[in-house]
């Protein structure tokens, strides 16, 4: 059973159609990327996916592992093990990572039919997997984005995704602004998280994430459908030719 | 089509249904006087508590002075006018002033019991091992009285007064002849005056010189008969040397009627002595459409006389349908401090204008004012301040910071900062900012997994914290849990 299966998803935003009928089915264990130039859908596809508030699904569904979650709430598909590391990861001032992040491991468990993990537990276990992105003891005890760097932030993402272990997660542009250093613990942390029961869908932009996250499919959306499907070697094309080749193939 | 963000405004709707947990009414045969004021209510008053002559002039004078003036009109509140004459002024339980504990009514007990108060010290002193709390001595007042008072004989060994201001009046004449009136004098304005000339009980604090008080103090104050206005009184003395932390919090019933209180609370810092004084303020805000509630018209004030002494204010203003009070410090004592930090939530249609006046009458004194308001539904949240230094004022320092935080596009948050700076040297600092809850910080929070309700609190928590980290640990999360209670239904 695939983790992820969109079937025919047409999406409008303000009475303007951004997805018209996109299909797209995820297996456990892969790596999709899905690339396309600016405006041609990606982040929306991200985003109502999620279930974010502001997009209207005008036909299609949208399964997670069997269940159907079209018209699930953002908290509801989140237990259910969708994961989405935001873009633009926005700041919540006062609010500690740490709290932040043991509330939300908290409502995981709990919806796991588990009790919530020790504050010293969930303590070691968050300061671990920190390290393990670089990023330093006191980095817990800030702010939530508060005057984080941008390469901060796409690690904090990440951090979330590994002390979250979702089944699926969605990546919308986690390489940009990143530095190559910072891309290449970012696609560390990407690494360590794949297994043969979970799976990644990269949405970005260029190709040169796709260096260290090496993707099984990939995709081009372009105007609201994806247009093509291939191996990686669709993403080099890209990265050769650019996005103009498809303009003209639209 | 989808629905999901119709899902947050429910999310969001099924908060507003949440219950005010402190609305029930306690059933007791209560004495109430009947509704209306003049001389011979005030006499009446001051005969139920046994007070001295010059208590009774001293209250027959204010009320002389209060038929002379008006409401004030200046706050950005708006109510139809009260009608002081369909108030009556005194309440209590039957019966006689229980000696101890023992004999207080069940039904109160229960009362206090319900609201989660620690009336029973043994209770208490096993709790401090169990739970590692330490004791907290509360004077709980009922209406007009103060029923009990707990730890009195602990506190009386360290030479710490700690008890009503009925009996104040009584036990310690001349410490209350001395402070009564000098912080808020009886003409200060109209309220005051009127609580000046009714006042029922409150409590009274002296703690000794070059002493610590051994524990927290702290008032309850709970309205409960109809119709009645309280009109509590509270004097705090700490001489040379001394510190003392006190908190009140205060509840009233469910009930249509907005119902009046008019509190006036004094305190008095000698040299180097130090007052940390906590509110919790959760009297019945109304309904969601505005019914009933409390009118908190409240004068508080207190003076640093000594050298180097501090007063510090931190209040957290959940409740009342109108709020109307400026927690303020006269900063006479050269190097005194004086610090307000208030978090002020108001929500559906409640009305808030609240602030500080820092009044700097010596060399070298210091403020600093931290303000939170949130506004959610259709309330109003005004912050009024004044920061003033005299011409004598050298080296006079404030900081301000005043933020504002809306949930929601039908409230309104509005700040009126008032600086009168008549001393050149003196630094005078302001900073305020204005921000919403937003769909994306909400939407983070979601994805996380954390539902709409807890995400909407986490998020004023933390815009609160400056605030929070100022209470007594316990009632931190007190004041936590409240803020979550009063936020329901907020985001729309």
């Amino acid at each position: 059973m695939p983790l992820l299966d969109i079937e025919d998803l047409h999406v409008q935003v303000e009475d303007q159609v951004i997805l018209g009928g996109v299909h797209l089915t995820v297996a456990p264990g892969e790596v999709h990327a899905v690339m396309g130039p600016n405006g041609s859908g990606k982040s929306t596809l991200a985003n109502v996916v999620a279930g974010r508030p502001g997009y209207e699904v005008l036909r299609g569904t949208v399964r997670l592992a069997g269940e159907d979650i079209t018209q699930a709430s953002p908290e509801e598909r989140a237990l259910l093990g969708l994961f989405l590391a935001f873009q633009y990861p926005i700041e919540i001032p006062g609010v500690s990572n740490m709290e932040f992040l043991k509330a939300a491991i908290d409502s995981h468990a709990l919806a796991r039919g588990e009790g919530a993990p020790s504050a010293a537990a969930f303590i070691r276990r968050a300061r671990a997997t920190a390290e393990r992105l670089g990023l330093d003891a006191g980095f817990l005890k800030r702010g939530v984005n508060e005057g984080f760097s941008g390469g901060e932030k796409k690690r904090n993402e990440i951090l979330q995704m590994l002390l979250l272990e979702p089944r699926i997660a969605i990546l919308d542009e986690t390489d940009s602004g990143l530095d190559v250093d910072a891309m290449q613990v970012v696609a560390a942390g990407v690494n360590d998280f794949r297994d043969t029961g979970n799976a990644v869908v990269l949405v970005t932009h260029y190709q040169r994430l796709l260096d260290y996250i090496v993707p099984d499919h990939v995709h081009v959306l372009a105007g609201g459908n994806i247009i093509r499907s291939g191996d990686r070697t669709l993403a080099e094309l890209l990265d050769r030719d650019g996005y103009s080749w498809i303009e003209d193939a639209c | 089509m989808s629905d999901t963000s119709e899902r947050t405004d429910d999310a969001i709707d099924t908060l507003v249904s949440s219950e005010y947990a402190a609305g029930f009414v306690t059933d007791i045969e209560t004495e109430t006087f009947p509704p209306g004021l003049d001389e011979s209510v005030v006499r009446a008053i001051s005969a139920k508590k046994e007070e001295p002559a010059w208590m009774t002039e001293w209250r027959l004078e204010a009320y002389r002075g209060w038929r002379a003036m008006t409401p004030p009109r200046w706050a950005h509140v708006h109510f139809p006018e009260i009608d002081f004459e369909s108030i009556s002024y005194f309440a209590a339980p039957r019966g006689d002033k229980p000696a101890s504990l023992d004999e207080v009514d069940p039904e109160l007990l229960r009362t206090y019991d319900r609201l989660g108060i620690p009336l029973h010290e043994q209770a208490m002193l096993a709790g401090v091992e169990g739970a590692g709390r330490t004791p907290v001595a509360v004077d709980a007042v009922f209406d007009s009285v103060s029923i009990a008072t707990t730890f009195k004989e602990q506190l009386k060994d360290a030479g710490v007064v700690f008890c009503s201001m009925a009996e104040a009046v009584r036990e310690h004449p001349e410490l209350v002849q001395r402070y009564l009136g000098t912080v808020v004098p009886r003409s200060d304005n109209f309220y005051a005056a009127l609580n000046s000339a009714v006042f029922s009980d409150g409590s009274f604090v002296y703690v000794p010189k070059g002493t610590r008080c051994p524990m927290e103090l702290s008032t309850y104050f709970r309205i409960n008969a109809e119709n009645t206005g309280q009109f509590e009184r509270t004097l705090i003395i700490a001489d040379e040397g001394a510190s003392v932390s006190y908190l009140e919090g205060c509840t009233a019933p469910m009930r249509d009627e907005n119902q009046l209180h008019a509190a006036v609370v004094e305190l008095v810092a000698l040299g180097d002595a130090d007052i940390k004084y906590s509110t919790v303020q959760n009297w019945y805000p109304g309904d969601d459409e505005g019914r009933g509630g409390i009118y908190n018209f409240v004068t508080k004030r207190g003076a640093c006389l000594g050298a180097r002494s501090k007063i510090s204010w931190t209040q957290v203003e959940t409740g009342s349908a109108i709020t109307w009070k400026y927690p303020s410090v006269v900063l006479r004592g050269e190097g005194s401090v004086g610090e307000f930090y208030s978090v002020a939530l108001t929500n559906n249609l409640q009305q808030a204008d609240t602030g500080t006046k820092m009044i700097h009458m010596a060399p070298n004194t210091k403020s600093t004012i931290i303000s939170k308001g949130i506004s959610a539904g259709r309330s109003q949240n005004t912050y009024r301040g004044l920061v003033r230094t005299a011409p004598n004022a050298h080296g006079a320092r404030n900081y301000t910071q005043c933020d504002s935080l809306l949930i929601g596009d039908q409230c309104g948050a509005h700040t009126f900062p008032y600086i009168e700076s008549r001393q050149p040297s003196a630094v005078v600092e302001h900073e305020a900012t204005t921000s919403k809850v937003s769909d994306d910080q909400l939407f983070l929070c979601r994805q996380r997994g954390i539902d709409a309700e807890k995400a909407v609190a986490m998020i004023v928590g933390g815009f609160c914290k400056d605030v929070f980290r100022e209470l007594p640990m316990e009632f931190a999360v007190e004041a936590g849990k409240l803020l979550e209670v009063s936020l329901e239904g907020a985001v729309g």
